[in-house]
């Protein structure tokens, strides 16, 4: 076999030295009559054709390399550069485990040191994990920070938060004797335009909340108003927790600087194709006030016995092979390598190609609602908007998005699919790759279903 | 070693690494689009060109010890080869540019990577269910003890307790915690396996499971597995395993064959998707029939013209553990790993992972503390207790094995075996360099008799010596902050 070294003479020269005649003997304590079963599975492919057949597979879907992708929700199609790609290819990088040993794991070890950095400056924020699951599990993990700390057990979600990461949420929250009320903190015009009620998000907020959840830009893509809100949670000592796309934090105020304790989001847009949603990375920052109660791994810069500069994993008696039954997460194996390319490709862009990146991304969006003038279709906001909005349309958003399917384009997600009252509604996401000449093939598609 | 500086240290004003297109011109200002009060101030991120940030990571790369450079025999961790053709086709663009939203019609081919894949696990595991939703091994121990205690829940009552043997995994009782449950302790006997009259014991009718990991964490097959299940099932709890040690059984047996009722299998152990210095993994669950309905959705299905679709109603599911549907890109691999092991190969990776482990086992046994000398499965545990009383902790052991040029063990885990030193070779270890570890520690050995201070100052040819944890947890710097 291609990846057992082992010939029958390794086996006969072991075997001999363990004093035993055959590998089956090493197999004795499994109960008989459930030894060696039959599998029914096929003898091994080739090298040769595993590939051909996964790229049989791959031939069934239609990829985001045929066609023109304004699906967002969260996951983005962004141009990730070449170098990070090969950068993550290096086998030191993808092929250790966890940093355990520091003396032979800097390389890691400080690369999660400068994730961490680039978390805070991002969020405006003190300190950072090593990375978690995707957002989902990062925000249930943020709401367990708060209701530990807090000694609350009420939770407010806002209904402009991602559908996906609240349901994330109440999955975590369910075993733990934690309400979540989820606040309806908009409603939908007559117009189809959506206007935010923060009204209802500010009156499920009492002294029994353990935190409130907040997004921005939120699910629909425009920035709410929620200076109200967090002064109504900080007056009854409620966490604040807010979801962000790390991209349009690249422009928009951090979420330190709004008053959030907790800033939690998805980085796999900064790192490759949207893989189906998976592996992400979640990124989680908070206020020093809440370090100890940091979920997964931290990095930490030290010396060594020479007083060099170097790193370690620290804090870790928060973690789950310590403290055991007390400890509030398991997160054990987290996201590192996706959270590293996140870092390298952070750091290229740096201060001025993430603000340039996000830009794009503003002017498309924008640039695709100038051109909608004229037809149908609307915004479906008054709020400001980053890279991402609501369109309400004049026919079902499903029958949009499989209608121009056949021209090649994926036109949004269809709201309806979250909220029936939303079914008119498309959410049209802008990246770099929507320029201008993309856009016009959006507006004249959309044109075509009038 | 050349310190390597941070990242932000490298930065100088004006440099940028990556090449974006140009904004629109005539340019208008950002508060053309944004009210001024919305728009950020600063971002302090390094500026730095793309040859700074290659270079600064390849040379960090160089200070990571990694499969590919030499044996990472850490216990329990499976640190086994990860083929390269898996990172090519879980690159495939037809695979990886793939949006989670994309309507079904249009996405056949992941439907049915997904499909193909929950079968193949679902043979070689022994259990009907399979998500493949968990990003890891923890959340799917997360996953199905909350399966069962949605089950547990509609016959009444959630219950209260999770029996846990000492010989267990690390995140067991964390993941007990998370939900909701009381963890018990089971003491393990003398020969390494569970005690069963303290199961007998312990168990009522206010136990919703017990999670177990097989072969245990001393490397032992708990031969009284089948009874513990019985045990369990006659005052109707569940046995949850730990399925991080599926690489001392795949092929040889189905862990839902033995009467388990829910275990999950670490895709990038088992299953060769690589580690990535600390993830991502995969974490898929196995579930017999009756959990089911409690599977987290969407699920993936298949109509009478054979088109596949996610199914979204599940009416009695937990819900979603993961915002999408699980850690694609590691299936696409672990997919790949299967199909080209085949069924034959799959059982040659657990006979000689095992025959390793024991070859190990027999050629150290002398000169390292064994204590629980029997036969091993896939890793072997013993304690440095002889060494400690010279002076040499097992931490020193640890160290010494760098200058040898290999990654340590896994040490201090099991908790119940005293200095421990846990031993993973995987199938993919050739008997030479097994054998160049063997003589490793044999040597270390030698030296821990003849002067222990050769270890305590050990390593001496790694990038950095020992790091002073101690002042890292007391005065943490925690982030780059320009001094």
């Amino acid at each position: 076999m291609t990846y057992i070294p082992n010939t029958d003479n390794d086996r006969r020269i072991m075997l001999e030295a363990i004093g035993i005649k055959s590998i089956d003997q090493l197999f004795s304590d499994i109960p008989e009559s459930h030894r060696d079963p039959d599998l029914k599975l096929q003898e091994a492919l080739s090298e040769m054709d595993v590939l051909a057949h996964l790229k049989a597979i791959a031939n069934e879907n239609e990829s985001l390399e045929q066609l023109l992708c304004f699906a967002g929700g969260g996951w983005y199609d962004h141009y990730v550069p070449a170098f990070v790609d090969q950068l993550m290819l290096r086998s030191e990088f993808y092929t250790s485990y966890t940093p355990y040993q520091p003396e032979i794991s800097q390389g890691t070890l400080q690369a999660i040191y400068e994730f961490q950095s680039m978390i805070c400056d991002l969020t405006q924020l003190d300190v950072a994990n090593a990375s978690m699951y995707d957002g989902g599990s990062a925000l249930a993990e943020a709401i367990t920070v708060a209701v530990n700390t807090t000694g609350r057990t009420r939770v407010v979600i806002a209904e402009t938060v991602d559908p996906a990461y609240a349901s994330v949420a109440r999955t975590y929250a369910s075993p733990l004797d934690i309400t979540i009320c989820s606040a309806k903190n908009f409603d939908v015009g007559e117009n189809g335009v959506m206007i935010e009620c923060q009204e209802r998000l500010r009156s499920e907020i009492n002294d029994e909340t353990a935190c409130v959840v907040l997004q921005r830009p939120n699910f629909f893509g425009w920035l709410e108003d929620y200076a109200t809100v967090i002064q109504c949670a900080k007056r009854c000592g409620a966490v604040v927790i807010v979801v962000g796309d790390p991209v349009s934090l690249g422009l928009i105020k951090p979420p330190g600087e709004l008053g959030a304790d907790i800033a939690v989001g998805e980085l796999r847009h900064l790192v490759g194709p949207p893989a189906f949603g998976g592996p992400g990375a979640g990124y989680f920052a908070t206020t020093s006030k809440f370090l100890r109660s940091v979920p997964g791994r931290i990095a930490g810069r030290t010396k060594d016995n020479a007083g060099r500069n170097g790193y370690v994993l620290t804090l870790r008696t928060r973690e789950q092979d310590i403290r055991r039954e007390r400890a509030s997460s398991n997160i054990c194996t987290n996201e590192a390598l996706v959270a590293l390319g996140a870092t390298m490709h952070m750091a290229a862009l740096g201060k001025t190609g993430l603000q340039h990146l996000a830009r794009l991304c503003l002017e498309n969006a924008h640039l695709a609602v100038d051109k909608l003038t004229g037809n149908s279709f609307r915004l479906g906001t008054n709020r400001p908007f980053v890279r991402e909005f609501p369109l309400k349309c004049p026919v079902p958003a499903h029958e949009i998005v499989d209608s121009l399917a056949s021209d090649g384009i994926l036109p949004g997600i269809d709201l309806g699919q979250f909220w029936p009252e939303l079914s008119h509604h498309l959410l049209v996401a802008f990246t770099e790759k929507t320029n201008d000449k993309a856009v016009d093939r959006l507006i004249n598609a959309l044109g075509a279903m009038e | 070693m050349k310190e390597e500086p941070v990242i932000y240290e490298l930065s100088s004003p004006g440099r940028v690494g990556v090449q974006l297109p140009p904004l629109r011109k005539p340019q208008k200002g950002i508060d053309e689009y944004l009210p001024t009060e919305e728009i950020r101030d600063e971002l302090p991120l390094p500026e730095v060109s793309q040859i700074d940030v290659v270079r600064h990571f390849v040379r960090l790369s160089q200070l990571n010890f990694s499969i590919d450079t030499d044996m990472y025999p850490l216990g329990s961790c499976t640190m086994k080869y990860n083929p390269k053709i898996n990172e090519v086709t879980g690159r495939l663009s037809g695979l990886s540019a793939i949006h989670p939203y994309q309507p079904d019609g249009q996405i056949q081919g992941v439907l049915k990577l997904l499909w193909n894949l929950q079968g193949l696990l679902s043979e070689i595991a022994g259990f009907p269910g399979v998500t493949l939703q968990p990003s890891a091994g923890a959340q799917g121990e997360f996953t199905g003890l909350m399966l069962i205690r949605a089950m547990l829940t509609e016959k009444g009552s959630p219950r209260s307790k999770v029996l846990i043997p000492d010989s267990a995994h690390g995140t067991n009782p964390a993941t007990a915690t998370m939900c909701g449950y009381k963890s018990i302790g089971i003491p393990s006997g003398p020969d390494g396996e569970i005690d069963i009259e303290a199961i007998e014991r312990l168990l009522d009718d206010d136990v919703a499971a017990i999670m177990m990991t097989v072969p245990n964490t001393l490397g032992v097959f708990e031969t009284r597995i089948e009874k513990v299940c019985d045990m369990a099932h006659t005052v109707g709890a569940q046995v949850y395993c730990d399925g991080a040690n599926m690489n001392a059984m795949v092929g040889r047996v189905r862990p839902g064959d033995l009467g388990i009722d829910v275990m999950h299998l670490n895709l990038h152990k088992t299953f060769s998707t690589p580690h990535g210095g600390g993830g991502p993994g995969a974490g898929a669950l196995c579930v017999k029939k009756h959990l089911i309905p409690y599977l987290p959705g969407p699920t993936v299905a298949i109509d009478k013209d054979d088109q596949y679709f996610r199914q979204h109603s599940l009416s009695k599911s937990i819900g979603k553990v993961h915002s999408n549907m699980g850690n694609f890109g590691n299936l696409i691999r672990a997919y790949t790993y299967i199909l080209s092991n085949g069924k034959s190969g799959l059982k040659s990776i657990a006979d000689n992972a095992v025959l390793n482990a024991n070859y190990v086992r027999v050629r150290l046994r002398d000169r390292y503390d064994l204590p629980f000398d029997r036969t091993c499965m896939h890793e072997v545990v013993f304690s440095g207790t002889r060494q400690k009383a010279l002076g040499a902790s097992t931490l020193d052991i640890a160290k010494r094995l760098i200058d040898y040029g290999f990654h340590p063990p896994t040490i201090y885990f099991p908790l119940i075996v005293p200095e421990a030193i846990m031993i993973e070779p995987t199938e993919t270890e050739s008997r030479e360099t097994i054998d160049r570890f063997i003589e490793a520690l044999v040597a270390i050995a030698d030296e821990a008799e003849f002067d222990s201070s050769i270890l305590r100052s050990a390593p001496v040819s790694a990038p950095l010596g020992r790091l002073d944890e101690a002042t890292a947890a007391r005065q943490p710097d925690l982030r780059y902050s320009p001094r």
